[in-house]
């Protein structure tokens, strides 16, 4: 009885003991606000990305009211994925409309006889019905927090279509605090400043920080590989350089934004476009000039 | 046909005796109740999720009810030994089989009323409109997939085990909904006999899918399908329901009860 009684005792302290030594570990590893994220990451590993990759895909479902391609579908007509592109402003998609309606013909009846019972018209959501989109484009954002483009197409659809700015702004701090040096998410936060706040001073610094972070990260890329993938994004530098001309532009100061417009032009892919912005400026700071004269 | 509709009454009564309907349908209002709940950025008109949610699990719930009803309905009768006192009154083997589907299939169009009106009246909750005959179509399609995979269970419960037969059915179910439309994409970049042989599967199984209007009433694409293809489609559901039907009478013609 009384040997018992030590084991049990024995048992107590080592159960104190090890619960000494790990609850500090445990409490270090809450504080860095890494648990949620280490226990979706052991209990799905890379499983995460796949299936953050099937809501975005859902996402996209929803966007066009439930028209979307399979896996099989997908396979032999590769679709890009028309959310995505609305968000990053790439909205020419539009123009194929016409294509994505007529459907492929049926291979036999069945398939004929199914397309009854699905929805076979192209569409957007639009008008405030893009909000259905939002649950899964966040479970996505949760189940793969470094996957930047889901971020940008969140926080465009939360700003930019349902006016929730500060939905957007949170989201994109978010974002930052999981990918710190995104020069992508650091132009969306700015777009974001601008646009809903109106914040000159907090969009230029933002929009400046992005640029440093464009010139950290894009530039020791290669400037084009074969399959796209992996390239110097020149896109996002020239948004960024546009955005610090509007910034510029809406603060007075013509000179800088001139500046500005200089460096985009060199950057730009279609420089003639930029070129005849520049001269209207110029012509424009030169009638001011006149005027002070 | 008195004689079918006796032995359906006495399905219908057990279903709203046991428990499985109730249990399912609270978890399904619960976790519907609970999705509506949660609010994506701040948003509380979400409707879509809900929506969808809320099918998922009325599909679910439905497609357990009536496995799990229709794969016991022989094997308890023979396990209890009350099949020889059936039996021994003036009624043929075809009309129990035949009444135990009906009771069944009756039954599962019942729990599906209730899980429908409860649909009903979350998204009408939330988006201040009902499309009754759209969300009449979808009741109607489900429906008479059920009655198929009922007939399919009836037939694997007169030839396999309990367990095996609610295996075999969720299998086949679940993968012809998912894969059932496929088949034939997938047969054409196959090459040799198992593009075939595929091919002939793809053209042979029900087609599931083609009761399943989720995706309709999900996205709010509220002008109804056009009645007559409801009508070719009920008609497609009651040839493959009859074809696994006497599949099962003739299996369970000669089929020895002890």
């Amino acid at each position: 009885m009384r040997r018992a009684r030590l084991a049990l005792l024995l048992l107590l302290v080592i159960c104190f003991t090890l619960a000494v030594c790990l609850q500090p570990r445990l409490a270090a590893r809450d504080a860095a606000g890494q648990d949620s994220e280490n226990t979706l990451a052991l209990l799905l590993g890379d499983g995460r990305q796949m299936m953050a990759d099937r809501l975005l895909g859902k996402a996209d479902a929803y966007f066009h009211s439930g028209k979307y391609p399979s896996i099989f579908e997908q396979n032999a007509a590769p679709e890009e994925n028309h959310m995505a592109a609305a968000a990053s402003g790439h909205e020419d998609h539009d123009e194929d409309h016409d294509e994505h309606e007529a459907l492929p013909p049926a291979h036999d009846w069945i398939e004929a006889f199914g397309r009854h019972f699905i929805p076979t018209k192209h569409v957007h959501l639009e008008g405030g019905n893009e909000r259905e989109m939002l649950p899964w484009l966040r479970l996505s954002i949760e189940l793969d927090p470094k996957e930047i483009q889901t971020y940008l197409t969140t926080a465009y659809f939360l700003g930019d279509r349902l006016g929730k700015w500060d939905e957007a702004e949170q989201l994109l701090r978010e974002g930052l605090k999981a990918n710190p040096n995104s020069p992508n998410l650091l132009n969306a936060l700015a777009h974001a400043e601008f646009e809903s706040r109106h914040d000159l001073a907090r969009a230029r610094n933002i929009w400046s920080i992005a640029l440093h972070r464009w010139h950290d990260v894009e530039e020791p890329k290669p400037e084009k590989t074969e399959t796209g993938e992996g390239q110097r994004n020149m896109f996002l530098l020239e948004e960024i350089l546009g955005g610090l001309v509007k910034v510029e532009l809406a603060a007075g100061h013509l000179d800088k934004a001139l500046e500005y417009m200089k460096i985009l032009k060199a950057n730009a892919a279609h420089p003639e476009g930029v070129q005849r912005q520049i001269d209207a400026l110029q012509a424009k700071i030169n009638a001011g000039a006149g005027q002070t004269k | 046909m008195s004689k079918i509709f006796a032995v359906a009454g006495v399905v219908i009564r057990e279903l709203y005796r046991r428990k499985d309907f109730y249990v399912l349908f609270i978890l399904t209002v619960l976790i519907t109740l609970l999705m509506a709940s949660v609010h994506f950025f701040h948003d509380d008109r979400i409707v879509r999720f809900v929506k969808e949610m809320c099918l998922i699990l009325i599909w679910l719930s439905a497609l357990v009810i009536a496995v799990t009803t229709a794969a016991r309905q022989i094997p308890m009768e023979r396990e209890n030994r009350t099949i020889f006192p059936l039996l021994a009154k003036p009624i043929a083997r075809w009309q129990v089989l035949l009444g135990k589907y009906l009771g069944c299939w009756l039954a599962s169009g019942a729990a599906l009323v209730v899980f429908y009106v409860f649909f009903a009246a979350v998204s009408a909750s939330r988006e201040h409109s009902l499309p009754l005959a759209s969300y009449f179509q979808a009741l109607w399609l489900h429906w008479q997939m059920l009655g198929i995979v009922i007939a399919l269970t009836i037939l694997g419960s007169v030839a396999l085990s309990p367990a095996a037969n609610v295996t075999i059915v969720f299998i086949i179910s679940l993968g012809i909904l998912f894969m059932g439309k496929y088949l034939n994409m997938v047969a054409q970049r196959m090459t040799g006999p198992s593009g075939t042989l595929l091919s002939a599967l793809y053209f042979a199984i029900p087609h599931l899918e083609f009761f399943d209007v989720r995706i309709l009433i999900i996205h709010g694409w509220t002008t109804p399908i056009p009645w007559a293809d409801v009508l070719l489609a009920t008609i497609y559901g009651f040839a493959y329901s009859a074809f696994f039907l006497a599949a099962a009478c003739l299996v369970f013609r000669r089929k020895a009860l002890n």
